[in-house]
């Protein structure tokens, strides 16, 4: 307002009252107050945690990083001993994040998806058994379920002496499921090659596909030759390889089960009540979007003459996809920070073993510091993806 | 319209008639919903009897660890003999009956402000209930005056605990929310990135890591002397948590303020809070009543986590209580459902309302 007033010719120098009242000169002031309080604030703090280190003689760095971890680990997906350093610990912990949240987002858009769509079924007693599955789970705390679930799978499955055993070779025991796996072989990695030799293969063909379709009009069985494609080869692949049968069974060997791949109870705890509890929200958001496309869409399929299921694959998902991405990125990112509640039942995580460590060491800033940025990255990395993804799949208008 | 011809004709007659109608139509349409009705009624013959049978018929409320044995079905008598326990945690016996008048208290406040939402009337009141009954609540559960003994607040525990931690950190967190939803929507590039930074740090990490922190480097934040109990530390990490959430379904109460409102204000010569204060918060906030009651079910469900850095919330008395003499253990289940059915009564009764002030604030703008 000041700048209207002493617009035409200066009729007055400004004194510093004006200059407090013109609005970009107190928008600066603001900032540097602004950041002076941040920067106090964080100068308070870092000087006393430094004072506050030294007194409890805990020197700072990630200098332990390299140290022996001493502690044992019950399941990983690397190389792990209790010589390995922390750093090795601290990757065994992520991966196993990473192992559950990926089951766990795969299993809860399953499940979601079926009882979003059950929601809305014309089938009375569906939608309503679904919404009491929706309403249920999601109105008691995923935490309370994880204890639940941990303390139902060892009671209610037998010892290991008496295995339960619903498949051959599949077990189920107090201590967690035992499955058998392939005793390792070159098929196998012969196997991979073709699978990605496929998968390669099919994107080209798509590509080609579609630029016939969009030239000719001509529709090509994707799926089918797609499907064909990939079993075919890696098929293939398995038979040059010398068609290997040999299998490492589970087997009860003195009081426990040795063989095979145990899946643990905790896992099991961890998987079960994450997805449970994503799923319902996953139903949601699975229920809002296909209501979101409106009915007009189909009856102009109807009138084009589109069949009613491919009305569903190209015309209703794409559009309800729309709606559904961004909720569904949210429920995706909630439950792989929700597996950090693994470290209630013990399942060795991320933030398990970062806390093993901490106590361990003393480091607990470096620690805490460690296991945040790495969640952080995972949320930027995933909103990042997400953001390109839902640019592609907007709305193109004029 | 036309339309009208080819719709089927009411179903008419007797009950018996209406009902075979209806459910041809809802549960027989078609051999695939006929498949899905046989077997959704497959599955509840399956599942409710054997439940009713062990959760009613066979159950026992004989609260002794003999009475439990006798029976087949559940044992209610673990959560009888140690309701006590679980509901009010370690707080001194005789005293129980001041977390109980605190947790009637918040919970008055709680449902008066849910209300108070939709009554114009009782609007007004709502802050000053707040600040009345925060010190009630306070001087019940600590006491130290008035008669009424000190209680440390390391015994407290129980559903007062998981709801004072909830409400309090909403509370709390609302202003803080405010202030960084405001700030991010700022046009000073300075307080508008260290809004989004704090914003996005924190909605990027999990709880559990905000209360490992507040639980372990708190302490380290603090100069030599000063010391805040766990509780406090806890409610800390649970208010700058919720804040960043609250932050987030402010700015979608901002944005949907349409321009011209802020341009309003301007031309009416407001300043910056007074158009704030009078012209966009009175219609962002009313936008955004029912996604902060989420945000309070959210986060009621979130306290639990306090269980991990060792505080006796509601979930941590029931696992206090299964512990507290080995021949309970067994009696997971129960100690699990009763607490699921308390949390459950909650949110979902706070969720529905949710859902009905939805509707009933969007009245307004239906024509």
């Amino acid at each position: 307002m000041s700048k209207t007033q002493n617009a035409p010719g200066g009729v007055r120098s400004k004194t510093v009252v004006d200059y407090l009242n013109d609005e970009n000169v107190r928008a600066i002031l603001y900032q540097i107050i602004a950041i002076g309080l941040v920067i106090l604030a964080g100068w308070y703090l870092v000087s006393n945690t430094l004072v506050n280190l030294e007194r409890q003689n805990i020197s700072t760095g990630y200098g332990f990083l390299d140290l022996e971890a001493s502690f044992e680990i019950s399941e990983s997906m690397v190389q792990y001993s209790a010589q390995s350093s922390y750093a090795t610990a601290l990757l065994v912990g992520l991966l196993n994040t990473v192992k559950v949240s990926l089951l766990g987002i795969i299993l809860c858009t399953i499940i979601g998806t079926i009882f979003g769509i059950a929601r809305l079924s014309s089938n009375w007693i569906v939608r309503k058994l679904a919404t009491v599955y929706v309403e249920t789970f999601r109105n008691i705390p995923v935490l309370l379920q994880l204890f639940f679930w941990y303390a139902v799978i060892p009671n209610a499955f037998p010892h290991p002496r008496d295995a339960f055993e619903p498949l051959p070779g599949v077990l189920l025991t107090s201590r967690g499921m035992y499955m058998p796996v392939p005793v390792a072989d070159n098929a196998y990695t012969l196997m991979g090659i073709a699978a990605i030799i496929a998968i390669v293969a099919i994107f080209f063909i798509k590509k080609w596909a579609k630029k016939r379709q969009d030239e000719t009009g001509q529709p090509f069985p994707m799926f089918l030759v797609g499907t064909g494609i990939f079993v075919g080869l890696v098929f293939l692949a398995y038979l040059i390889g010398g068609a290997p049968t040999d299998m490492d069974m589970p087997e009860l060997k003195g009081f426990n089960i040795r063989g095979g791949y145990n899946i643990s109870p905790e896992f099991l705890a961890v998987l079960i009540g994450l997805t449970v509890y994503t799923s319902t929200y996953v139903a949601e958001v699975v229920r809002s979007g296909i209501q979101a496309v409106p009915n007009g869409q189909w009856e102009a399929a109807d009138s084009l003459g589109i069949k009613r299921s491919v009305a569903l694959r190209k015309v209703i998902l794409p559009q309800s996809m729309r709606v559904a991405i961004p909720p569904l990125t949210n429920q995706y990112l909630n439950l792989t920070k929700n597996s950090s509640l693994a470290v209630a039942v013990g399942y060795p995580d991320l933030v398990s073993v970062s806390n093993t460590t901490m106590n361990q060491t003393g480091q607990a800033i470096e620690a805490i510091s460690i296991f945040m940025s790495i969640y952080l990255g995972l949320s930027l990395l995933t909103s990042l993806f997400m953001n390109w993804f839902n640019k592609k799949m907007a709305l193109v208008e004029r | 319209m036309a339309d009208n011809a080819k719709l089927p004709p009411l179903p008419t007659g007797t009950f018996s008639a209406r009902a075979v109608a209806w459910s041809k139509k809802n549960l027989f349409d078609g051999w695939f919903n006929t498949l899905l009705t046989l077997g959704s009624i497959a599955f509840l013959v399956w599942l409710i009897p054997p439940l009713v049978n062990w959760a009613i018929v066979n159950a026992t409320l004989e609260p002794t660890i003999e009475g439990c044995a006798e029976v087949t079905g559940a044992c209610w008598g673990f959560v009888n003999a140690n309701l006590r326990l679980i509901l009010f945690g370690t707080y001194p016996f005789e005293e129980q009956w001041r977390p109980l008048l605190a947790m009637i208290v918040l919970m008055g406040i709680i449902c008066f402000s849910l209300g108070g939402v939709k009554y114009p009337s009782f609007r007004k009141a709502i802050i000053p209930m707040w600040v009345i009954g925060v010190p009630i609540i306070a001087i019940l559960m600590w006491g130290g005056m008035l008669g009424l003994t000190y209680v440390q607040n390391s015994y407290w525990g129980g559903l007062p605990l998981t709801l004072i931690l909830s409400a309090i950190g909403i509370i709390f967190a609302f202003p803080l929310g405010l202030l960084l939803a405001l700030g991010r929507q700022s046009t000073m590039p300075a307080i508008k990135t260290i809004s989004v930074v704090y914003i996005e740090v924190i909605r990027g990490v999990p709880l559990i890591t905000v209360l490992f922190m507040a639980s372990v480097m708190f302490p380290l934040f603090l100069p030599d002397g000063v010391t805040i109990d766990k509780l406090l530390r806890a409610q800390i990490g649970i208010i700058l948590f919720t804040a960043a959430y609250l932050a987030e379904v402010f700015r979608g109460g901002l944005q949907a303020v349409p321009r011209g409102q802020f341009e309003a204000g301007d031309s009416l010569g407001l300043s910056y809070w007074q158009s704030m204060r009078l012209i966009i918060l009175p219609q962002a906030l009313r936008l955004v009543i029912p996604p902060t009651v989420n945000s309070f079910i959210s986060m009621l469900k979130d306290t639990t986590l306090v269980v991990i850095i060792g505080l006796f919330d509601f979930l941590g008395t029931v696992k206090l209580a299964l512990r507290s003499d080995p021949a309970w253990t067994k009696y997971y289940v129960e100690g699990y459902a009763f607490a699921s059915a308390i949390f459950f009564l909650i949110c979902f009764s706070m969720a529905k309302y949710s859902a009905y002030l939805e509707k009933e604030l969007r009245k307004g703008e239906q024509r």
